[in-house]
């Protein structure tokens, strides 16, 4: 029998990897998922069923109901989700994730107690799948706004710091005194769980999806870590895959925004921010606000219009209106485009998902490299939500938190328009000098909103 | 001489270690930006492979232990929360990649 099991949690580890890699690709993506699904779904499968073990059947039937109530109430929240909502979501799953192999953790410590290195594995468990489950959870809150967006305690790197060595030397000695005391691992799962908090509290929103990545990819290391436990390769290969490739992604993020990942980590967003909102703006120009009819006259008599969307335009579920705009203004012999920047929306590619929802067609999404050459041939930029995207600062300004990420050139164009709610800065909380640019004219209000008043306004003319 | 003797012991396990964490590294290298979100999504469902260990505590467990199979109850329904919640919202995401026929 055992054997049967060990072939299919071979497959099983195969279908992840292959699937991982399908994922990689437009075309093959949903095949992957699908593929690694089916592989997952048969690993289940083939452990509650395929064991040497005698099981009351009260115990199988608890496990078919578990899994039943997880995977309808899972089932669910995937279905129900906006569109706009997803990151939160997923940071909230993989904090369930971490929840799991935390008390998987628990569970099993006091079948171990005496053996160091399985006491040693049950306490790296705990302590990553706890810090993973309190800091998705506050990802998560942050992202929905029920908390609030950055929080830091004087000093917070030191005592960060000093929070996880101090868990780590506690750990150590825990494991070395071979202690059974049930308290003892009750307060490393508290101290766990605070560090979490104290990880993810003083990073900026901007940050978070860089964060969810990072805390995804311990998630799967503390299933491998559970599944040394067990000796079960199908969760340390498919662990340590979600592990390495999480932190790939984590890099890959953290590069399109030009920043190191101890930067995210330790903090220089917003922190040099002082400067906001000073009595400085004099000298930087003025804003000039415009109206709706004039953008509209403005954009319906245009060669080429590039929109530039960013989060404002998902959290005003302005990404069908935006479409309705693109399509009307194409019937007018109007060329539009959008232009996504790699680090638009909350999510590296969020808002080509956003895009794509609304049914606006591939080739209209330009990636910035090949758009920012247009941008000097274009009419009129119209920035829907965006704001550090565009910042000439990151250009112009090496005192500013992002020198050097690449952005959207839209200074070259003929004439920009941004939507905005407000003159709040955006999410690295800094002073944006393109409002002030001479050819930039602001269009305040919701996005939604402002486009369907748009929308309108072109249609009467 | 510990760390040593535990490196003899688990070397099948470090081998397995160093190539996957290899194999991740290259089968996510060189993604378009646009599959990130969903990316990021689908190994977040992976990780959801934790919940074979919530079933083995819950098989493993005393059948009297209550405590034990409570906790594994509750570890089942959090992994597969996870699997399941991470591998539909993933193909929500990418139903939306499908191309249109124009």
């Amino acid at each position: 029998m055992m054997i049967t099991l060990d072939i299919i949690y071979l497959i099983a580890t195969i279908t992840f990897i292959y699937g991982l890699k399908l994922l990689g690709h437009p075309e093959t993506a949903k095949k992957g998922n699908l593929i690694a699904s089916l592989g997952m779904g048969l690993a289940i499968i083939g452990t509650i069923f395929l064991h040497n073990l005698i099981i009351p059947t009260f115990v199988y039937s608890l496990i078919i109901a578990a899994i039943a109530v997880g995977s309808v109430i899972g089932w669910l929240m995937a279905v129900k989700v906006q569109m706009t909502k997803m990151p939160e979501l997923v940071s909230l799953f993989n904090g369930f994730g971490g929840a799991s192999a935390t008390i998987i953790g628990l569970v099993e410590f006091g079948k171990n107690i005496g053996n160091a290195s399985q006491t040693a594995t049950t306490m790296a468990a705990i302590i990553i799948g706890s810090l993973t489950f309190s800091g998705s959870v506050v990802a998560w809150g942050k992202l929905n706004g029920r908390m609030k967006s950055l929080i830091r305690l004087p000093k917070y790197n030191l005592i960060n710091n000093l929070v996880i060595l101090g868990l780590i030397i506690f750990a150590t000695y825990f494991v070395m005194s071979a202690s059974n005391s049930q308290m003892l691992l009750y307060l490393l799962l508290i101290g766990a769980l605070i560090y979490g908090v104290l990880f993810v509290i003083p990073i900026g929103g901007a940050d978070m999806p860089v964060v969810i990545s990072l805390l995804n990819s311990l998630t799967g290391i503390a299933a491998a870590i559970t599944g040394v436990l067990y000796s079960n390769m199908v969760m340390i290969v498919g662990g340590i895959l979600v592990g390495s490739a999480g932190l790939i992604l984590t890099f890959a993020m953290c590069k399109a925004m030009n920043r190191s990942i101890s930067n995210v980590v330790f903090g220089a967003f917003g922190s040099s921010n002082a400067a906001v909102g000073d009595g400085s703006q004099s000298e930087k120009g003025d804003i000039r606000s415009t109206t709706i009819s004039d953008v509209a006259i403005l954009m319906n008599y245009s060669q080429r219009v590039i929109i530039v969307p960013g989060y404002g335009l998902a959290v005003a579920q302005a990404q069908h209106a935006i479409h309705e705009l693109e399509q009307l203004l194409e019937s007018r012999g109007v060329q539009v485009k959008y232009a996504i920047h790699p680090v638009a929306g909350r999510m590296p590619g969020h808002m080509n998902v956003l895009l794509a929802e609304s049914n606006v067609s591939y080739d209209k999404l330009a990636e910035m490299d090949d758009v920012n050459p247009e941008f000097k041939n274009t009419d009129v930029v119209f920035v829907v939500g965006a704001n550090d995207v565009v910042n000439p600062a990151a250009h112009n300004d090496a005192s500013s938190p992002i020198f050097g990420m690449p952005i959207l050139e839209v200074a070259d164009a003929k004439q920009i328009i941004v939507n905005k709610r407000s003159m709040n800065p955006g999410y690295a909380g800094i002073e944006n000098e393109l409002f002030y640019n001479p050819k930039t004219s602001m269009l305040f209000g919701d996005a939604k909103k402002c486009i369907q008043e748009l929308i309108n306004e072109v249609k009467n003319m | 001489m510990q760390i040593l003797e535990f490196l003899k012991d688990n070397l099948n396990l470090i081998y397995i270690l160093t190539l996957t964490v290899f194999i991740g590294v290259e089968v996510i290298k060189n993604i378009p930006a646009v599959l990130h979100t969903p990316l990021m999504s689908g190994a977040n469902a992976l990780s959801g492979v934790v919940i074979v260990g919530a079933i083995i505590t819950m098989l493993e467990a005393d059948p009297t232990d209550y405590i034990a199979l409570t906790l594994g109850f509750l570890a089942v329904v959090l992994g597969i929360l996870n699997v399941v919640g991470g591998f539909v919202v993933t193909d929500r995401m990418l139903q939306m990649f499908k191309k249109k026929k124009s």
